[in-house]
């Protein structure tokens, strides 16, 4: 087995009485889609936070390509390949879709940007963004407002954004939420593709999707992963059926 | 987008104009008073790097306007007295040149906009703003209560300072030198907003927590931002001295900075030529309502108060209707 | 230096620390619980000061006059909250500043156009002239001892009224969560406008009780205001008592700042050119305070939020 691209070791996180994250250790190989699903508060949020850098475990480690990442802030993270969407999409919104594509690209090149010349000029920069615009079928669309598109095309640009940093690992926070049919299977068809560049650690309500594109499943309640494994795995979960169904079968 | 190009193209011409015709019919105040606002709008233009690229709603940048005038005073004052300004381990005398003296302005504001954006920029927002504020007073304190420069009253020089080939006595060459010195501002302004800092910075404004997810640090952004909004408020604060021939600590004072803000508000908000439409829109009132009543800075508020409540765009955003940003 | 004189100037600072904090006490509450920064919350200390002096001037009453500001400014709070503040808690910071910075414009003319530029006086009265023995032969003037007690005493009182009444519990409660006890019947638009006109009553008591021992004039309240909010950056947005803590820090830094460093100076230096570098960095100490403790604590000794 290869060594894990992200790895979580032993994290814990309270807030006051609520112990969000505990003793939560998992990984995410190369080339795996690994959903983690769980009900709403289980601590999928905090956890996500905590693996992107924006907020601090009380205990425990996240390493991201055999380096411990723990005590980094999410730029530079980001900087080490770690991309994340997120749930409620957070883009520049008086900006168009082109000039939030070209900030991933400028994020990506890890320098400093420069003071002179056009961001938006032709050039390395808005090449790697028009590419990850036409991946995502948002070619068209480059020089709308982010305000003017669709809850689907914000979706898209999330991701694109997160393509133009060429990451080595996505951790994407329910990148289905909200989409129609159609458009939760063309993302899905996407992700399928993804996987193959870098894992995808994915959050998801959408549980169809899950079962069709997760290599593994994580099963977060009440802040502690009860159960891992395949698709086939966890639906035969003695703990995972009574967190969900109550009971046993 | 067209009708903004329009106004600011007549508010340019404007600009090169309305001294020319001053000259003409000899009217010297008016020039003093175009010159005054095109320096008020050099200082706007700095401000507006920060407020309006940035989102940092800075109350303190008084304080660079006036160690930009402080740094004109005291160079000239000491030239013109042949005290040398230090005398170990080297003896540094004073000067009455102005691109000395500018360049000295520059790297003194320079370092003042590192030191209070390092500490102000740890925190946002609110605190952000009564930060910069606090700062901005403790210069006007110092200013006050340091003796050397002439503490409360502040300084005077006797001649205007000079500038190579030109003769800076005559009201329309001294009000050319701050007009080439704004179109400098404006052009670095407009350079920054299109560069790739720009379009990083302006996404940290929106969202500060995109750009960190692309490995962006805003503080970085932010604090170059406005090391660069102060420096050119401090060369707006050198000129601004040499125009008066005086410096004083109102130059530090919280209603100088609140007033750098208002230009930058009355234009519009995050507009290359905002400032420059407020300055000139603020000298204009000063004079005409100045003359009709002592209090016209009652005016001056419910104006503001109107603007702020109902016309946020400002007088471009009255005029051209809301922001296009570039592209 | 004298025992004597250094107990003087800890007294001084207290006096100027409970203040600074009937100030800042209202400054924090009004952006604890509405978020609004008020650039006009000086306006409203000089409103105190003037109304006392023109009704000490009318009636002789030290404590109808003390009536008067804290009625006038509490009024004037109310009034201005319902007129402008109003409309101004969900748009930015950067419009809140502009509105209430125009709101100064307006007050300190308008001020100036009812009373002149010259400054008014207002005296203290008899009954609190003169100095008072304190143990250890410390003789200090009653007026300012006063002071320090009211301040302490309005201190209490507020902790009390936050801690312990009904209106502070809606007001705590509005500082976590609006809508919620919007949503359970507290008519929300009523409390906001109680709150400034309290914020406003304690800056035109301070600024009444600070009338009589410096002159009342247009522009007196800026720079109080300043300072407060050096004071709140230290203590914590929100937060009573980091007001209380902050504002008697800031007042002992600045007046034993004023007393030692023009002293540790003239070690090393000749007594003029200590004195003025001396003055000119006590000048400074409460600014360089407030960057210790950004470096420290980037939102203050009691803040919580950023």
């Amino acid at each position: 087995m290869t060594d894990p691209v992200l790895a979580v070791r032993g994290l814990c996180k309270r807030f006051g009485a609520l112990a969000a994250s505990r003793d939560i250790s998992f990984d995410l190989r190369q080339g795996e889609i690994h959903a983690l699903i769980g009900p709403n508060g289980a601590g999928k949020s905090t956890l996500i936070a905590q693996l992107a850098g924006g907020l601090k475990p009380d205990a425990g480690q996240v390493i991201l390509n055999g380096d411990d990442v723990t005590a980094l802030d999410t730029a530079a993270r980001a900087r080490r390949g770690l991309a994340r969407t997120f749930q409620v999409s957070d883009l520049a919104g008086e900006d168009t879709v082109l000039q939030n594509a070209v900030l991933g690209a400028l994020g990506a090149t890890g320098r400093r940007p420069r003071l002179f010349g056009n961001a938006l000029g032709p050039g390395a920069l808005r090449g790697r963004a028009h590419a990850a615009l036409e991946r995502t079928g948002l070619g068209d669309v480059a020089a709308q407002r982010v305000a003017d598109l669709s809850h689907g095309q914000r979706r898209l640009l999330e991701i694109a954004v997160a393509l133009t940093l060429s990451p080595r690992v996505f951790v994407m926070d329910e990148p289905m939420a909200g989409l129609d049919g159609a458009g939760a299977l063309r993302l899905r068809a996407m992700l399928a593709g993804l996987k193959a560049e870098a894992p995808i650690l994915l959050v998801e309500h959408d549980m169809d999707a899950v079962f069709a594109l997760a290599d593994r499943i994580s099963v977060l309640v009440e802040g502690r992963i009860i159960a891992t494994g395949t698709v086939d795995e966890v639906r035969v979960d003695v703990d995972v059926r009574r967190a969900y169904l109550g009971d046993a079968p | 987008m067209r009708r903004e190009t329009l106004f600011n193209t007549a508010l340019c011409l404007g600009l090169v104009a309305f001294p020319l015709w001053a000259q003409a019919t000899d009217q010297p105040f008016l020039i003093t008073l175009a010159t005054r606002a095109v320096i008020l709008a050099l200082a706007g233009v700095g401000l507006n790097i920060a407020l309006g690229l940035g989102g940092l709603v800075s109350l303190g940048h008084a304080a660079f306007f006036g160690i930009g005038g402080y740094a004109m005073g005291i160079l000239a004052s000491h030239a013109q007295n042949y005290d040398p300004l230090i005398e170990w381990p080297l003896s540094i005398e004073g000067t009455t040149s102005m691109p000395v003296i500018w360049l000295i302005a520059l790297a003194a504001s320079a370092l003042a906009a590192l030191a209070i954006g390092a500490l102000s920029l740890r925190t946002s927002g609110v605190y952000f703003i009564m930060i910069t504020l606090a700062f901005g007073q403790m210069f006007y304190y110092f200013a006050i209560s340091w003796p050397a420069y002439g503490g409360e009253d502040g300084l005077s020089i006797y001649v205007r300072n000079g500038f190579p080939g030109l003769n800076t006595l005559d009201p329309l060459t001294f009000y050319g030198l701050s007009l080439a010195m704004l179109a400098l501002g404006l052009v670095v302004a407009w350079q920054l907003a299109r560069s790739p800092f720009g379009l990083a910075l302006n996404a940290a404004r929106q969202s500060a927590m995109r750009a960190r997810t692309v490995g962006l640090s805003p503080y970085g952004l932010r604090l170059t931002a406005f090391v660069i909004s102060g420096t050119l408020t401090g060369l707006a604060g050198a000129l601004f001295a040499d125009l008066n021939r005086f410096v004083s600590p109102t130059m530090f004072s919280w209603q100088t900075s609140g007033e750098i803000v208002v230009f930058v508000i009355l234009g519009g908000v995050a507009r290359l030529f905002g400032p420059v439409a407020g300055a000139v829109l603020f000298v204009t009132l000063e004079h005409v309502l100045g003359g009709v009543s002592d209090y016209w800075h009652i005016y001056l508020g419910a104006l503001l108060l109107g603007v702020v409540l109902f016309a946020r765009g400002g007088l471009i955003g009255s005029i051209c209707g809301p922001a296009v940003r570039h592209d | 230096m004298s025992a004597v004189l250094l107990a003087e100037q800890i007294l001084n600072g207290l006096q100027f620390g409970v203040m600074l904090f009937l100030m800042s006490a209202g400054l924090t509450l009004v952006f604890g619980v509405m978020g609004l920064i008020n650039l006009a919350h000086g306006s409203l200390y000089m409103i105190g000061a003037f109304a006392a002096a023109a009704v000490a001037g009318a009636t002789g009453s030290f404590l109808l006059a003390l009536v008067a500001a804290l009625a006038a400014a509490a009024a004037a709070g109310a009034l201005v909250e319902m007129l402008v503040i109003r409309r101004l808690y969900d748009r930015d910071h950067l419009d809140q500043v502009l509105a209430t910075f125009a709101l100064i414009l307006i007050f300190s003319e308008g001020t100036r156009w009812v009373f002149g530029s010259f400054p008014l006086f207002l005296d203290i009265p008899p009954w609190l002239s003169g100095p008072v023995t304190l143990p250890g032969g410390i003789q200090y003037p009653t007026y300012r001892l006063v002071l320090i007690g009211v301040g302490l005493a309005v201190a209490g009182a507020l902790g009390l009224l936050i801690t312990r009444t009904r209106l502070g519990i809606r007001i705590r409660a509005g500082e976590s969560d609006r809508e919620m006890i919007a949503a359970l019947g507290v008519d929300i638009r009523r409390l906001y406008t109680i709150v400034f006109a309290l914020g406003a009553a304690l800056a035109g008591l301070a600024g009444a009780l600070v009338g009589a021992i410096q002159s009342v004039q247009v522009g007196m309240g800026e720079p109080v205001l300043i300072l407060a909010f050096v004071v709140i950056v230290i203590g914590g947005i929100g937060s009573i008592r980091g007001a209380l803590v902050g504002a008697l820090l800031v007042g002992l830094t600045d007046t034993l700042g004023g007393l030692f460093l023009p002293r540790l100076f003239a070690l090393v230096m000749e007594p003029s050119a200590a004195a003025s570098v001396g003055s000119a960095l006590a000048s400074m100490a409460i600014y360089i305070l407030m960057a210790g403790v950004l470096i420290w604590r980037p939102t203050g000794l009691y803040g919580a939020r950023a």
